[in-house]
């Protein structure tokens, strides 16, 4: 009668790993249905501006990115370092923006072309006379549904 | 008797199911888009017609940045961190006295009611971006805030916690009505 068990005596029953891959799986289908595939790479620099009044994009599939900012270093020596535009993942000029918004268009079905939103992603550092351009192209083209993206914060503090 | 079919060893079916884990973690993003949403007004082809009503001077809440970042407002020097009050001292003004809801001081200069005042964006090329939505950030703000007041004078609740067709009611009691000037060019050179 020993309330000590003897050692070596009972071998300890492995813990089934046959619902490993259910858990992996789980785990899987998670992620796959939270995220969305990652952006094309970015030949400008983006550094969005900070605002506390910002609203979600509701439908992703429903957006076309424009993006504007300084290009990166690498793209320097040839695209100047004055904000530029890059549409899909090259660099364009402003007559460019009315291609693009007809191709996205096009790409859609018929019924969500009023739906279509167009994010203009631009850098804090760029001057408005770009956007201003990148603005009146939308309008020209009937797509005036537009979004400044901005990061958003709490609270912002003024110099 | 048929032959037993031997069993597929599935032992390594948690390493592929790892791997396609990896792999979409890696390549997918998380984050969500966010911004401040504007609607653009379509494009005048030509000159109309019949001209819409003028909009008296005192409706009109303008706002001008230049191109070395500076605010006018109403023609006045102003910082960004000062726009906020200005916006909502003009929103909620009450000159005429319709808005019954208001808590304005009634100055007879400034705005009549919250849905004749207008509140007017003008920028310069070189204005920075970032300025530009701090301006626009701090108007959208003032009139969030309004709202915001109404909905706890009239239900006791921020905006945020009431119903859909009650905060309909509040954004109609403060209309955003935010316009931008045509593209100048408002330095010369």
């Amino acid at each position: 009668m020993s309330k000590f068990r003897k050692k070596g005596g009972k071998e300890m029953a492995p813990i089934s790993t046959a619902s490993l891959p259910d858990i992996v799986f789980m785990l899987l289908f998670f992620f796959m249905t939270t995220t969305t595939m990652r952006e094309q790479e970015l030949v400008v620099k983006v550094i969005q501006p900070k605002a506390t009044e910002v609203k979600k994009l509701e439908k992703k599939s429903l957006v076309s990115n424009v993006y504007v900012g300084q290009p990166m270093k690498s793209y320097q020596s040839k695209y100047g370092t004055e904000g530029t535009i890059q549409l899909n993942d090259f660099f364009a000029g402003v007559d460019d923006v009315k291609d693009f918004i007809f191709a996205e268009r096009e790409a859609r079905k018929e019924e969500e072309i009023p739906l279509l939103t167009t994010n203009i992603k631009a850098d804090v550092d760029v001057k408005m006379g770009i956007i201003t351009d990148i603005k009146q192209e939308l309008r020209k083209v009937q797509a005036l549904k537009i979004n400044y993206a901005t990061v958003e914060v709490a609270e912002l503090d003024y110099k | 008797m048929a032959r037993k079919v031997p069993e597929v060893n599935a032992g390594s079916m948690a390493d592929i199911a790892f791997m396609l884990l990896i792999f979409f973690l890696v390549t997918t993003t998380m984050d969500v888009d966010t911004g401040i949403s504007r609607k653009l007004p379509p494009i005048q082809e030509e000159e109309l017609e019949n001209k819409p009503p003028p909009i008296k001077e005192k409706n009109l809440f303008e706002v001008i940045a230049n191109v070395n970042d500076q605010l006018l407002v109403e023609g006045n020097l102003m910082e960004v961190k000062d726009l906020r009050q200005a916006t909502k001292d003009f929103l909620n003004n009450n000159g005429d006295g319709s808005c019954n809801y208001c808590t304005g001081v009634r100055n007879p200069r400034s705005s009549d009611n919250p849905h004749k005042a207008i509140i007017t964006v003008q920028n310069d090329r070189g204005t920075s971006y970032n300025l530009y939505i701090a301006v626009q950030n701090e108007l959208v703000a003032a009139i969030n805030e309004l709202r915001d007041e109404l909905a706890m004078r009239k239900f006791g609740m921020p905006l945020s916690d009431l119903s859909e067709s009650e905060q309909k009611i509040i954004q109609k009691q403060f209309p955003q009505k935010i316009s931008e000037a045509e593209p100048v060019n408002l330095s010369a050179n």
